[in-house]
């Protein structure tokens, strides 16, 4: 099973690169920026187990590890498994 | 007093803390390998700084999960006295030894410098030999100590006298200025509820010896040995 795995800076946290990115976006003309968040994508292989159970487990690993949520959210996507 | 020094992979102010133990100060020190599973004979732990697992993910969130990591959570809360430095502050807060993050610096650089901190705290096992609103010359070197909590928290550690250390000018005023990296409350260290625990981005272990240029990280070591050191 696959899952993806958003993470990002909670609103209301300074996103120091984002503004970096944002500022360069302007320069280039591109001047419809208004705001920019850089955050983090993680794809995880993930053996077996139901796709709740994985969930419940990706949910863990994001608590414990993935993110730090004193400053960032996650958000998990499960990928429907081939058949 | 015997200082134990945990080394992660990756940590590089390892040697900087046994030097500072051991031939500056005396004292006994053992570098402690991250995969021990005991610091049974130590009375000070000190996480040094550098960039533990490459900084991967986020600073210190690697090993933050270190084996050793469940000792010094366990020795801090029998009251040993536990440093840590830059990353190992970062550290700290991952592994919820201290509240709060160190996120980028503001200006997104790596930042290797002098800085004035001015001492808020000097009632605390770290700090006691220093006076109150000292100002002190320690550098930092890093480019992730941005250091940021919510205001409760902050309002929090202010209110219990656990801010350690503010950057400020060298005439002891705070101000964005006189902030290198954009930390909230201008905060460069903090103290646990218990006292027995402090975490810092500057670098007192650099700050020792007068060929460094600042003899005034002296009073950490000084206070957590108790007395002033020849």
């Amino acid at each position: 099973m696959r899952a993806r795995i958003y993470v990002t800076l909670k609103k209301g946290v300074l996103d120091p690169q984002g503004k970096a990115v944002m500022g360069a976006l302007g320069s280039m003309g591109f001047n419809e920026v208004k705001d920019v968040r850089v955050g983090k994508f993680m794809e995880v292989e993930l053996d077996g187990a139901s796709p709740e159970a994985a969930e419940k487990r990706l949910r863990d690993m994001c608590e414990k590890l993935l993110a730090n949520t004193v400053i960032e959210n996650y958000r998990i996507e499960l990928e429907a498994t081939s058949l | 007093m015997k200082f134990g020094i945990i080394v992660f992979p990756g940590s590089n102010c390892d040697h900087d803390c046994y030097h500072a133990v051991k031939h500056v100060f005396g004292q006994e020190a053992e570098y402690v390998w991250h995969k021990s599973t005991s610091l049974e004979g130590f009375d000070c732990v000190i996480l040094p700084g550098g960039f533990s697992y490459g900084d991967y993910l986020r600073t210190g969130a690697i090993a933050s999960f270190s084996p050793v990591m469940n000792e010094v959570v366990s020795f801090a809360k029998n009251g040993g006295l536990v440093m840590g430095i830059c990353n190992g502050f970062q550290i700290l807060t991952e592994a919820g030894l201290l509240p709060g993050v160190l996120m980028r610096n503001k200006g997104l650089k790596f930042i290797c410098e002098h800085t004035r901190l001015r001492v808020e705290n000097n009632e605390s096992r770290f700090t006691s030999r220093y006076s109150g609103g000292q100002v002190v010359d320690i550098p930092i070197a890093h480019a992730d100590g941005n250091y940021y909590a919510d205001s409760e928290t902050v309002a929090r550690l202010e209110g219990e006298g656990r801010i350690a250390f503010r950057y400020s000018t060298s005439d002891g005023s705070v101000s964005v200025a006189a902030n290198p990296n954009g930390s909230i409350s201008s905060i460069a260290g903090i103290l646990n509820e218990k006292g027995n625990v402090l975490g810092m981005m500057p670098h007192p272990e650099r700050a020792l010896e007068g060929e460094l240029g600042s003899l005034d990280g002296r009073g950490v070591f000084e206070s957590i040995l108790g007395r002033v050191m020849p």
